[in-house]
């Protein structure tokens, strides 16, 4: 029997980032839910077998954000009205009054159907709605980002109903815009506790940066054009001028948006350690050969 | 002639499967030197009993040849036992729960600290793959941000087939490192 396909967790041990870069990384289709954390009154123990923490399951739904194919289509919280005729008038697409009476006249109108009828009544214009709902949605997706213990359930497959609007947008900028959002201290440094790693490009970075259509920062853009595979981040933040925290906040974001990669340097015993420590304890072929056909054989 | 042993070092978080790893695989009934985890904790209701200092299991290849398993303690306080475990492992193993995210960052931490102990050959194996909330193991590798030339093996502790795989890949692995 094939096993539901669900990624369950917490805030508290993947941040929204890191699941965005899964669900990037991976090209998933489906839907992340995300909960109010209730308290079930035990406690669970870290891996460090030590630490506790209090254990939470999910109560009621705070947030849905759907994914098709590893781009963002569509995000809303519950405590929010996402019909079509808000999310305009959140936009300023539609003024006050002719909210009001769209919601008095069509409040069960599909968003598919209203965004047709507002269309051919020259309310709006379809580039108006795609603007408006993107905007919407990444609202919602930036708010969510700044949740940190919250229970999450991804769902695989799972997507919005289909008289929703949904309109993909590319994970790249969206985790890069969030990490300029989030600098908090503590994160960066646990995702990058030592600078002294170089930095270097994915295969083929022209077509990355091009095909995500990137919109980095003056800063980021002076970050990576020091980027060579030698530098160190210690060496490119001293060559920009920057702080270690302004310069781990630039290189997560770019690093969780699959845009560099770190080139971790060679430890300096290690590589001289390698042949003569592994010839010390390491067996010869004949004896790794003995232990697979008895592990084989077992 | 004198017999020869080598070993393996199998870590990992705590309640990762270490112990019946080497359990499901071993000769022997498993050295252990577990303690019974306190009573009305939720640890109990995880697991009885935690290693301490090292599990110990053993697989006789032939007359003059052994392969020693070390399970490593998985409490941080008994952190000072990995280095003593690790000199002169052939390899190591590194356990991770896929049914707990909340262990996903001790793991990759441990991973990285047995990795500075000595440049051996390592594998991950991403053990409770039979659980309903196992994360899948490619989605693990990204989550635990493991390098595509590391093996990420699926794993189910106490089934034996599952523990072979694990172990022969990580000997596989250390025949390619003695090509390079």
């Amino acid at each position: 029997m094939a096993r539901p396909r669900q990624l369950k967790g917490t805030l508290q041990d993947l941040h929204t980032t890191q699941l965005l870069h899964l669900i990037n990384l991976a090209k998933k289709t489906g839907t992340l839910r995300l909960y109010e954390g209730v308290p079930t009154g035990r406690e669970i123990t870290m891996g460090d077998g030590e630490t506790k923490r209090p254990e939470l399951q999910p109560g009621a739904e705070r947030a849905r954000v759907a994914f098709r194919e590893g781009k963002l289509i569509h995000a809303r919280l519950t405590s929010q009205s996402d019909h079509l005729a808000t999310v305009l008038h959140k936009a300023g697409k539609l003024n006050d009054e002719q909210h009001r009476i769209i919601l008095s006249k069509a409040a069960h109108a599909s968003d598919k159907a209203l965004a047709l009828l507002l269309i051919n009544a020259n309310y709006v214009s379809q580039a108006d709605i795609i603007q408006s709902v993107q905007r919407y949605t990444l609202e919602v997706v930036y708010d969510i980002a700044t949740w940190t213990k919250e229970p999450f359930i991804f769902e695989e497959g799972e997507q919005p109903p289909p008289d929703k609007i949904t309109v993909p947008i590319d994970l790249e900028n969206v985790i890069i815009e969030m990490i300029r959002r989030d600098s908090r201290d503590k994160m960066l440094l646990e995702a990058l506790p030592n600078l002294d790693f170089a930095l270097r490009f994915p295969e083929s970075p022209a077509e990355k940066f091009a095909k995500v259509k990137v919109q980095l920062s003056v800063e980021e853009w002076r970050v990576v054009s020091f980027i060579n595979g030698k530098n160190t981040i210690r060496q490119i933040a001293r060559a920009c001028n920057m702080t270690e925290m302004g310069i781990r906040q630039i290189v997560y974001g770019l690093l969780s948006a699959g845009l560099v990669e770190l080139v971790k340097p060679a430890a300096p015993e290690a590589p001289k350690r390698r042949p003569s420590q592994i010839t010390a304890n390491m067996p010869q072929r004949p004896v790794i050969n003995k232990l697979i056909d008895r592990i084989r054989s077992l | 002639m004198a017999m020869q042993t080598v070993k393996m070092v199998i870590t990992g978080p705590y309640a990762s499967g270490k112990t019946e790893f080497i359990r499901s695989i071993s000769e022997i009934d498993v050295v252990s030197t577990d303690t019974k985890v306190s009573e009305g904790t939720y640890e109990a209701t995880v697991k009885d009993q935690t290693t301490v200092a090292m599990d110990f299991g053993r697989i006789t290849i032939d007359d003059d040849l052994v392969l020693y398993l070390f399970g490593t303690p998985g409490q941080r306080r008994f952190d000072f036992m990995w280095e003593i475990l690790a000199e002169g492992m052939l390899g190591f193993v590194v356990m991770v729960d896929s049914t707990k995210p909340e262990t996903f960052r001790e793991a990759k931490s441990i991973l990285e600290t047995f990795r500075a102990y000595a440049p051996t050959p390592y594998v991950v194996a991403a053990n409770k793959q039979d659980m309903e909330e196992a994360w899948p193991a490619e989605d693990l590798r990204i989550a635990l941000r493991i390098d595509d030339n590391v093996k990420l093996l699926p794993c189910v502790a106490k089934d034996k087939e599952k523990v072979k795989v694990v172990l022969l890949e990580l000997l596989y692995s250390i025949l390619e490192e003695m090509d390079t």
